[in-house]
């Protein structure tokens, strides 16, 4: 039989309601790429062989009656940052390390009622904040890519490093994810695969290590973006224990395949055109404007004028909010407890200087004061104001145009520690999908060409809120058009 | 706007995580970087502007107040630093 582990999660699915092969057999294939490739990617950082074959087995069973969900036997990998009952959950961090929730995030709820199967936790950037998977206190994840021009390690991008390199690697069919300023788009632009952020509120909160609340949104990473419709299905649903959840129908995605698009307008804004940007990157961008042209499409381009805000405003408002939600983390009831202290305030400071890491640490920082009295109004509030602004941005233009295509990254994938000693330069990586998370609106980033080293490039489709479909029409359209089939040689 | 070791300090306070002296004045270095990159916010015309916190539009759901859960004493007290006889064990706090 064939490699079970380069088949896309469609053709796997299929596969398995054919009874071409078992969810055993695909479940042991990935088991063994894991084994072999862990020990380089590091993508992995709880591996769950027995509960993943015991899952497998009873979806077997199911198949085997002619029964089981949308996504039976297929095996995935979660993202560190999902609450799985009884697995260990740490986003990433010492703070949580040995941390066993004993109950389970919806969105993986949904995935394992849906017939999937967990191959393991992936590796992040500590609570998700982080954009090379550096932050992490497991290491970094390494990138399956490398440069034609070097043989340096490369980042995977993060903070959903272990998701897309464990997709690109072969090492799951698809993986969850989750993006507060880029965190699935980013690390799907740099490893050759198909991340989307749904519009806020489809995805449930609830089991996810919160970061910043108001941003913080699940999805997906796939190989292909037939793929990326079926699993952001299986993973939104409204849910009551999640404030924010839109109580709304979730739609069939796949409709929206092969359609075209023939007579959708297409925005391409000219704010986004940064300094610095790599010919590369526009030489792509053009590409995709001309494949959408080919298609039938009109291109407008249009203003967003407050773009290049969104990640100043970003870098106030995530670390403010992050400074609240991570104050749970006082060493009392969860997490990681100081063992010597001479106060109880001493252990607080204690306990959380030993848990949390260096990035974390400097964005409690930033948020504590930017919340600070005298510094409020200042700081925050104007911040949540330019952010609506950018929001009006987008509300102005939805009369001329059904999505907008951008480049995800301004660059490919950098080589490990490149970015480490300067943070602006490592929080200019979200530049072009941070305002999609500020805005609330679902955004897609497809494998679209390779740079001069063979590394990918991304495309960005960013969407009307709840307007997935349109996000998925364009998307199959540049996928066909790039025709993107290259794959990381295998170096591990 | 440059922040100060002091000012460090104090926030560094107010997030409680203890910082060690020598840290000070390279996060004050770091902090302040990035704050005068922040700064450039203020060429935003915000004027009547309502700050936004949500991109729910939808007000707070309500819910019949009943309990929906609980019973739970052993998973909450699961992941405990310390426990004993179905409470958290602090450290004493009253001197």
């Amino acid at each position: 039989m064939s490699d079970l582990t380069k088949l896309t999660l469609k053709a796997a699915v299929d596969g398995l309601k054919a009874r071409d092969f078992s969810s055993e057999e695909i479940t042991r294939a990935f088991v063994t790429n894991i084994e072999a490739a862990n020990p380089a990617l590091n993508a992995y950082v709880v591996q769950t062989t027995d509960k993943a074959l015991d899952m497998a087995r009873a979806s077997d069973a199911r198949l085997a009656k002619g029964e089981g969900g949308p996504l039976e036997g297929a095996p995935l990998g979660i993202k560190d940052l999902f609450c799985t009952d009884g697995v260990q959950t740490t986003a990433g961090s010492n703070m949580l390390k040995g941390f066993i929730p004993p109950y389970e995030s919806t969105v993986t709820a949904n995935l394992w009622a849906d017939g999937a199967v967990m191959l393991g936790k992936l590796n992040m950037d500590e609570f998700a904040m982080g954009s090379s998977n550096e932050t992490s206190a497991f290491g970094p994840v390494r990138n399956p890519w490398k440069s034609k021009a070097s043989n340096a390690e490369l980042t995977p991008g993060g903070s959903s490093g272990g998701s897309a390199s464990a997709v690109a690697g072969d090492l799951c069919l698809a993986a969850t994810a989750s993006d507060t300023g880029g965190s699935i788009r980013q690390p799907a632009a740099f490893t050759g695969t198909v991340g989307i952020k749904p519009t806020y509120g489809r995805a449930s909160r609830f089991g996810m290590v919160a970061f910043a609340s108001s941003l913080d949104q699940a999805g997906p990473i796939t190989k292909t973006v037939e793929d990326a419709a079926i699993l952001l299905r299986s993973m939104c649903s409204f849910d009551p224990k999640d404030s924010t959840s839109l109580d709304v129908e979730t739609p069939d995605w796949t409709a929206s395949l092969g359609k075209g698009v023939k007579g959708l307008r297409i925005g391409v804004p000219k704010e986004y055109v940064v300094d610095g940007m790599p010919a590369e990157i526009q030489a792509l961008w053009d590409k995709g404007v001309e494949w959408l042209k080919a298609g039938g499409a009109e291109i407008v381009e249009i203003s967003l004028p407050h773009t290049k805000y969104a990640l100043p405003a970003y870098y106030i408002i995530a670390p403010a909010e992050a400074s609240s939600n991570l104050a749970r983390y006082d060493g009392m009831r969860f997490g990681h407890r100081a063992s010597e202290a001479k106060s109880l305030t001493d252990l607080y400071e204690s306990s959380r200087a030993e848990g949390f890491g260096t990035e974390v640490q400097r964005r409690l920082t930033i948020g504590a004061y930017v919340l600070s009295a005298g510094f409020y109004d200042a700081y925050y509030v104007r911040a949540l104001k330019v952010r609506r602004r950018i929001a009006q941005d987008f509300d102005a233009v939805w009369d001329k145009v059904d999505a907008i295509l951008t480049p995800s990254t301004p660059s490919a994938a950098f080589a490990l520690g490149d970015k480490e000693i300067d943070p602006i330069q490592m929080y200019l990586n979200d530049i072009f999908t941070v305002t999609a998370n500020l805005a609330g609106l679902p955004g897609i980033s497809v494998p679209a060409g390779v740079d001069s080293g063979g590394l990918p490039l991304g495309l960005q489709v960013i969407g009307k809120a709840l307007d997935e479909a349109t996000v998925f029409q364009v998307a199959d359209v540049l996928e066909q058009s790039a025709g993107f089939v290259a794959k990381p040689e295998r170096w591990w | 706007m440059a922040i100060d070791a002091a000012t460090v300090r104090k926030v560094a306070h107010l997030a409680r995580i203890k910082t060690p002296e020598e840290r000070l004045e390279p996060l004050a270095r770091e902090l302040s970087g990035i704050l005068d990159w922040i700064e450039q916010l203020n060429e935003v015309d915000v004027d009547g502007v309502e700050p936004m916190t949500s991109n729910v539009a939808q007000p707070l759901r309500l819910r019949e107040d009943v309990v929906t859960d609980g019973d739970k004493v052993a998973e909450v007290l699961s992941n405990a630093p310390k426990s004993a006889d179905g409470f958290f064990v602090v450290p004493k706090v009253v001197e």
